[in-house]
């Protein structure tokens, strides 16, 4: 048994349940989120240890042996996702001590942060896929309720998007799970890879990836199906903004890395290709579409969007260096991409607004914000050291030994009219004067240890800090990177582990 | 009567889409919820449809006797039918309280997040 393997699902479970037990306390509610979260990240680390030492870790429900049962697995890339979601997962506690308002805690914002989290956490450890279906389900809901959670108008506007194009995707999954079903005859990933390699005739089954991918396209966000991100995220309160951010797009992007390197590799020329095209769209869509926004979240909504596309890009060109590439990219853009949402957060709270003319004057009064803004956002626009470079760096390089040279140059484009959107945040937001007709300056200039800015500030901190460590460190999260996609890229060791029966 | 199952699942699928493409939050909600059904149907019907012979191993036998019906995709839709009530269920408060705070129910109208 493996201890390490259901300590993720079943920490924000437990504590999402005990939190709905302590309904009536907000106080324990707030100290348990922090512990729990604390205790997810802590369990995450144990997790991608014990991956690293053992290759794989496997768990059958129940002690059914493989096929029969559902089975967790976890391997390099699964473990680095519960350690982010781990790192995520503590940040928006800790910050959400500060910036939730009370209303919003009193109705049931930290079961449902926890139950998010379990979700998360489920989809990146599941190795079945009818189960990934679930859990799914299970974060979609809980995203469901955080993103209305307040109940204003945009949210509503928002919500109704992202719910019906989310249940979209997920009656396209599910009918994708029962064609495959019927096809193969199972519902282990591992197993359900070995069949459709026997398959005789495996046109039915790119039709079903082509399922697939339009569905964890959806949830990824990715060209041209993105629509619901930039309409949605910028409506909630900012953790939940920052929380859907970090860790809710990449689960789609995960479940993409997933079935396309283990199951649908029979027709990687079709497949990967559209892959491909899609990532490259996707880049640039999102990059654009940021540079006509003037609105704080609005414009990091699109990055996310775009950013997307650099992930899926290391997937699509499938060489080893590519996936590693994409690997990295993920790491460093959940932890940046979080931070940044972060800092939107303390500006709106000192300065009251997320327009981009009704800010202004903050790197004057607090350049150590200022700082904090600078360090992920040069770091999401590519700039060396930070952990943006590294990222880019590998998917481009990757990019050019694959002589998809158009794309590539895309790819460089894009990094550079993201530096552009940065800074147009950072001449806005930070170095212009705070325009005249903003009035509420009491909290930019006044004292801040009145209002817990601790609890700002401490994510905030943590995650550049992790940037930075990324940037600074590079080599052994490449060599991490280099071991996910030595896995990804050889399916047969992951069915092997599955199916090999040698685990207890 | 597969192939007459594969007629209502595609007519579902096809009426789910239109109703989702209507301005009226209400149809998109019933939309949804033909969606889902016909995703659950299609889950039974390419399963493989077995008539009789329930999946009961007798005693004494290590394995069924002869055909016995897949029992693995009436779990498969029973779980999905429980999500769906669920996600339904909030869709449908969803749309009441847009409708109370927006005061519409015209989906053209929600542009104000839209870019």
């Amino acid at each position: 048994m493996n201890p390490e393997l259901a300590l993720p699902i079943l920490i924000p479970l437990i504590s999402g349940a005990m939190s709905v037990a302590l309904w009536r306390s907000v106080r324990y509610q707030r100290i348990l989120a922090v512990l729990a979260t604390a205790l997810l990240l802590a369990a995450s680390v144990w997790l991608l240890r014990s991956t690293m030492e053992q290759g794989f870790l496997v768990m059958e429900m129940g002690s059914w042996p493989a096929p029969f049962s559902i089975v967790f697995v976890s391997d390099i890339l699964s473990a680095i996702m519960i350690v982010l979601t781990g790192i995520i997962g503590l940040a928006i506690a800790i910050y959400s001590l500060a910036s939730t308002p009370r209303g919003h805690e009193k109705f049931g914002y930290y079961p449902l942060m926890h139950l998010l989290l379990a979700g998360v956490a489920g989809s990146f450890l599941t190795g079945d896929i009818f189960n990934l279906f679930v859990w799914f389900e299970v974060m979609l809901l809980a995203s469901f309720a955080l993103l209305t959670l307040g109940g204003e108008r945009a949210q509503m506007e928002g919500a109704i998007k992202y719910v019906t194009l989310n249940l979209f995707s997920s009656a396209i999954f599910l009918s994708a799970v029962g064609l495959l079903y019927g096809t193969v005859g199972t519902l282990n990933m591992a197993d359900i890879a070995q069949k459709v390699a026997t398959l005789e005739d495996p046109s039915m089954v790119t039709v079903v990836s082509m399922m697939f991918m339009v569905s964890f396209g959806i949830k990824a966000a990715a060209f041209p199906l993105f629509f619901w991100l930039p309409a949605s995220y910028h409506t909630p309160q900012v953790a939940v903004s920052a929380l859907f951010a970090g860790l809710l797009t990449k689960v789609g992007v995960y479940a993409l890395y997933r079935v396309f390197t283990l199951i649908f590799t029979q027709d990687v020329e079709y497949t990967h290709t559209i892959l491909l095209w899609a990532a490259t769209l996707t880049m640039l869509t999102g990059v654009l579409g940021a540079a006509a926004q003037f609105e704080f979240r609005r414009i990091l909504s699109f990055h996310i969007v775009s950013q997307i596309g650099y992930m899926i890009l290391g997937l699509a060109l499938f060489t080893p260096l590519a996936i590693i590439g994409g690997v990295f990219y993920i790491m460093h853009h959940i932890i940046v991409k979080t931070n940044l949402f972060l800092v939107s957060g303390i500006v709106y709270r000192l300065l009251g607004s997320y327009e981009l003319k009704d800010l202004g004057g903050v790197y004057k009064e607090r350049p150590v914000l200022a700082l904090l803004f600078l360090i992920p956002a040069l770091s999401l626009a590519g700039i060396p050291p930070l952990s943006g470079f590294f990222a880019k760096f590998v998917v481009i390089r990757a990019g050019l030994e694959a002589e998809a040279y158009v794309v590539t140059a895309i790819a460089l484009l894009v990094g550079l009219l993201t530096l552009y959107s940065m800074i147009k945040i950072w001449a806005e937001v930070f170095w212009k004067k705070t325009p005249e007709h903003v009035k509420s300056l009491s909290l930019l200039k006044g004292d801040m240890k009145k209002s817990h800015m601790w609890a700002y500030y401490v994510p905030v901190v943590g995650l550049a800090a992790c940037t930075l460590y990324i940037g600074l460190n590079g080599q052994p999260i490449y060599e991490l990177a280099e071991m996910a996609a030595d896995q990804l890229m050889n399916p047969e060791l992951y069915i092997e582990a599955v199916l090999g029966g040698a685990q207890q | 009567m597969e192939s007459l199952m594969a007629y209502v699942v595609g007519i579902l699928f096809a009426a789910a889409i239109y109703m989702m493409l209507r301005r009226s939050i209400v149809k998109l909600v019933i939309g949804l919820i033909m969606l889902s059904n016909a995703a659950n149907l299609l889950i039974f019907v390419v399963s493989g449809m077995t008539r009789g012979a329930p999946p009961l191993i007798p005693e004494g036998a290590d394995a069924p006797l002869g055909a016995v019906a897949d029992p693995l995709p009436q779990a498969l839709i029973l779980t999905a039918i429980v999500i769906a009530f669920g996600v339904l269920a909030f869709a449908v408060v969803l749309i009441r309280r847009a409708y109370e705070v927006v005061g519409t129910d015209d989906l053209d109208q929600m542009k104000d997040t839209d870019t």
